[in-house]
């Protein structure tokens, strides 16, 4: 029994803590690949409206976005619907057609997502859809926010 | 007596405060990580229109709804108010009772939604939603006949057959110039 006493003694209570520096570094390197520190600067207003029947984007990197919404003046003033591409605003439409085409060469699966303000006006839209066509970017997203999804009937 | 003391210190550097470093960057990222995910309505644009007339489409096979800037609904020639337009548009791609008015089936029914240049984004968004809202009713139910499980919990496989069923055909047409 005296035996069996010292060697419960004898074990070491502490956990080792020499791989911690190593633990953290892996959970650092994890969050610093998950960050997107590449926030554009919106120009425009964007209030997004709501909708119910959406679905989440899951490939986040095939995503490409295009911001419609009244543009932002000094002063807290807002001027007329401006269509803004990455950090500028795109005052002549017809240059979106080429800009969406180079960035699909880029990435064949592009999905544009279009945030657009909830008071924009349909035609400047429209006109944007139309350079989409020619450029043959398809697959858009009209991004939303989710709207509490209740039982039809 | 200077040069005894000089060989005494230690070659390593003290690497204790390591965890601590790593430890103020981890929260660094912890906090500017914003993990939102995106979502919205997704939508595959037709292919630019060519010069060629598009195949024609039966009257019977396609549902038009008009939108004004107000908000004010047609289909179909018809003032809808906007909670019924699921329910009629249910009833239009199912066709239960086989009218001849409504479309022949499922697959060939087209629904077109057409709006004006003024329209807010919003109230085309709320109509688009319908639309779209009508269509996971229809797919839902039959998932649940089919698998008896909900639309989004089948598989691939199982969604390309219920797709097949009920395929998504939205068109939305050019407002007219002004």
């Amino acid at each position: 029994m005296a035996h069996f006493k010292k060697k419960q003694a004898g074990t070491k209570q502490e956990v080792p803590t020499s791989a911690m520096p190593d633990v953290i570094f892996i959970l650092l390197f994890f969050f610093m690949v998950t960050t997107v520190l590449r926030e554009v600067t919106l120009k425009v207003k964007i209030d997004l409206t709501k909708a119910k029947n959406i679905e989440k984007i899951e490939e986040k990197r095939l995503v490409s976005y295009i911001y419609i919404g009244p543009e932002r003046l000094p002063n807290n003033k807002f001027g007329n619907d401006k269509v803004q591409i990455d950090d500028d605003i795109q005052d002549d439409i017809g240059a979106i057609r080429q800009i969406m085409y180079d960035k699909l060469l880029e990435e064949q699966r592009m999905i544009v997502s279009l945030r657009v303000d909830e008071s924009s006006e349909f035609g400047l839209l429209t006109d944007v859809q139309e350079e989409l066509k020619q450029a043959q970017t398809f697959r858009i997203n009209y991004s939303t926010k989710s709207e509490a999804t209740q039982g039809r009937n | 007596m200077l040069l005894k003391k000089r060989k005494r210190e230690s070659a390593e550097i003290n690497g204790s405060s390591m965890a601590d470093i790593a430890f103020l960057l981890l929260i660094f990222f912890l906090v500017t990580t914003t993990i939102n995910v995106d979502t919205g309505i997704g939508m595959v644009l037709p292919p630019p229109l060519t010069d060629e007339d598009p195949p024609p489409v039966r009257e019977r096979n396609l549902m038009k709804i008009l939108v004004n800037e107000t908000g004010l609904i047609m289909m179909d020639d018809e003032a809808t108010p906007i909670n019924e337009v699921q329910n009629k548009l249910i009833e239009f791609i199912k066709n239960p009772e086989a009218s001849e008015e409504l479309a022949i089936s499922p697959q060939a029914a087209i629904v077109s939604l057409k709006t004006v240049r003024k329209t807010p984004y919003r109230i085309y968004i709320d109509m688009l939603d319908e639309v779209i809202g009508a269509y996971a009713f229809l797919r839902n139910e039959v998932a649940n006949q089919n698998y008896g499980r909900e639309y989004s919990q089948l598989n691939k496989e199982q969604k390309d057959v219920v797709d097949d069923i009920y395929p998504k055909k939205i068109s939305i047409a050019e407002p007219d110039p002004e």
